[in-house]
């Protein structure tokens, strides 16, 4: 049952015009950076986006720090938000379960898949900016990366920490994921059920600049999101991504378990 | 085949099956009895707890009570051996519109535990897809199919598995007539080769032509549950179609039963001797034989005292 979900997403052309317009947006920022050589001043813009002009080899997690506010949790919503919704849209989700497909293989199945989604699209992205950092943006100093303390990163170090940067934001979109998920069990709109869940995240966002809430903001699914960043402090700052992954952890957890819940018991009339 | 000897020859049947929304009764206390080789006809006007039935006995919707045992199984306890064995249309058929019919068949074949390999798997699609009478090389997406199509799509893929029940929701919904008459011998071929057929419909005709079982269900009751020949056998009345109906009324006397227009029933077992007696009086007889009811005096008749 994975394998069939995982093929339909591949073979979905929907599947990559959204990770097309992923790759677009740090593409236009990537030529627009290269044409004019005016970067955003140290440390105002998005993470990364002032030293790239130095060091291309640094764009891929500048793409990463431009998609994740908005677009990737988006793309996600998306696609987590018709897991179930659009299955029982097109009429397909009652043949599957009398085929029969359990409940909670199938729920398991999306889940894996949308996860499956967000790795593809993070490589993705990481990729194509990787070959436009190094064609379009400065060569890495010969010497290594200059990291964020402002000691110098050799390219080996640099290399793992950017694989554990592409894993973290991969985890960032987990609880997303969830909610997705928990969602589309509850509507047969898979528009609002993704439309739900952006709209969780958007409450997210103004309650992260609300000082009154500041005693929420731990637990608030967007506020660890751009902690890979402390991943290229020397010595890396684990603080932020060890929260981060407890928050995501404890989002899946919840909102899988509610989704499974849900989904469970429902009578499926569509 | 120790599988099917533990039905009994039951194939379906309920006890007080009840689904309650809030404080209406969408189903209430059902008794569904389904023998092993039936045509069964499930009949009921739009929104009378058809396709609520239906959800149920596939295990889609969850009853409130009663007790459910298809193919000598409880439902939905044991829905993963008992579903292996049923092919299902329910309320339309559903495929995803990017892909063609092939490739949406591929892919539900694909799921589900009864592997299979490759070849055999491909042979199947096509076998299937020739069987409700579409081209099995069809590339087109099933957006682009008419709703005719469709349907023959999800009867396609409720045949896929070889079932030894087939439950259909409105099979022939949105067939041209030849399409109906296609698919009614493509079921009463697969019921003689010994699968059950349980269908669902509105449409009465369908059903007399095909069914050896009906059972008719009122706003959520099931008021009726017979046999088709004993529903439809001679009721022991003569009916007489003559332009001179006053005249024969008065001949025959009391056995006339009724009298409308020129039609007459006549308490008799002979048509033809009531014939050549009529004659015989000067009555010109258009047409005499044996009065039946028809179904759907008999299913409108149930709704009533139900």
């Amino acid at each position: 049952m994975i394998a069939v979900e995982l093929i339909k997403m591949v073979c979905r052309p929907r599947t990559w015009m959204i990770i097309a317009m992923l790759v677009a947006l740090p593409t236009l920022v990537a030529v627009l950076l290269a044409v004019t050589e005016l970067g955003p001043r140290p440390g105002t813009g998005p993470p990364f986006l002032s030293a790239v002009l130095t060091d291309g080899t640094l764009f891929p997690l500048a793409a990463l720090g431009v998609v994740l506010p908005l677009f990737l949790p988006i793309a996600v919503a998306v696609l987590g938000g018709d897991a179930i919704a659009g299955e029982a849209q097109t009429g397909t989700l009652r043949y599957l379960l009398v085929r029969p497909v359990g409940r909670t293989h199938l729920l398991l199945a999306k889940l894996v898949t949308v996860v499956a989604f967000v790795l593809l699209a993070v490589l993705v992205v990481a990729g194509v900016s990787y070959l436009e950092g190094r064609l379009l943006l400065g060569k890495a100093p010969a010497n290594g990366t200059v990291s964020l303390s402002g000691s110098t990163l050799t390219q080996d170090e640099l290399g793992w920490r950017t694989a554990v940067a592409l894993g973290y934001v991969v985890i960032c979109m987990l609880g997303v994921a969830a909610v997705a998920l928990f969602l589309s069990t509850l509507t047969t709109s898979s528009i609002a059920a993704a439309l739900g869940t952006v709209g969780v995240l958007i409450a997210s966002t103004v309650l992260l600049g609300l000082d009154a809430a500041a005693a929420l903001h731990p637990y608030l699914p967007t506020r660890y999101w751009l902690a890979f960043v402390d991943l290229f402090r020397d010595p890396v700052l684990w603080r932020d991504v060890q929260r981060g992954l407890i928050v995501q952890l404890s989002y899946l957890l919840v909102f899988t378990l509610a989704a499974w819940a849900s989904f469970t018991t429902k009578d499926i009339t569509d | 085949m120790t599988e099917n000897t533990r039905t009994n020859g039951q194939v379906i049947s309920t006890r007080g099956l009840t689904k309650r929304y809030g404080d209406l009764r969408a189903v209430d206390a059902v008794d569904l009895d389904v023998a092993e080789g039936d045509v069964y006809g499930f009949l009921g006007a739009n929104g009378s707890g058809k396709t609520t039935t239906v959800r149920m006995l596939l295990g889609l919707v969850l009853p409130t009570s009663g007790e459910t045992r298809v193919l000598g199984k409880p439902m939905p306890a044991a829905r993963r051996a008992v579903l292996l064995r049923i092919g299902a249309l329910v309320e339309g058929p559903g495929s995803y519109p990017h892909l063609s019919g092939r490739a949406n068949l591929a892919l539900l074949d694909a799921t589900g535990s009864d592997r299979r390999p490759a070849s055999e798997r491909r042979a199947r699609i096509s076998h299937v897809l020739e069987q409700v009478g579409l081209d099995p090389a069809d590339r087109r997406p099933t957006r682009a199919y008419s709703l005719g199509m469709r349907q023959r799509l999800g009867l396609a893929a409720a045949l896929m598995r070889r079932p030894q029940l087939l439950i259909l929701d409105e099979p022939t919904n949105g067939l041209d007539p030849r399409g109906i008459q296609e698919i009614r011998q493509l079921l009463l071929d697969l019921n003689r080769q010994g699968t059950t057929v349980f269908l669902s419909s509105h449409l009465l005709a369908e059903v007399a032509q095909m069914c050896t079982r009906v059972g008719v269900l009122d706003r959520g009751r099931l008021v009726l549950q017979e046999r088709l020949d004993v529903l439809l056998r001679p009721t022991g009345l003569v009916a007489v179609r003559t332009p001179d109906s006053f005249r024969c009324a008065s001949v025959l006397g009391d056995a006339v039963v009724l009298v409308e227009g020129e039609r007459l029933l006549v308490k008799s077992d002979d048509p033809a001797g009531l014939n050549a007696h009529l004659v015989g009086q000067g009555i010109r007889v258009v047409e005499v034989g044996f009065h039946r009811r028809e179904l759907e005096h008999v299913v409108l008749d149930a709704g009533a005292q139900g």
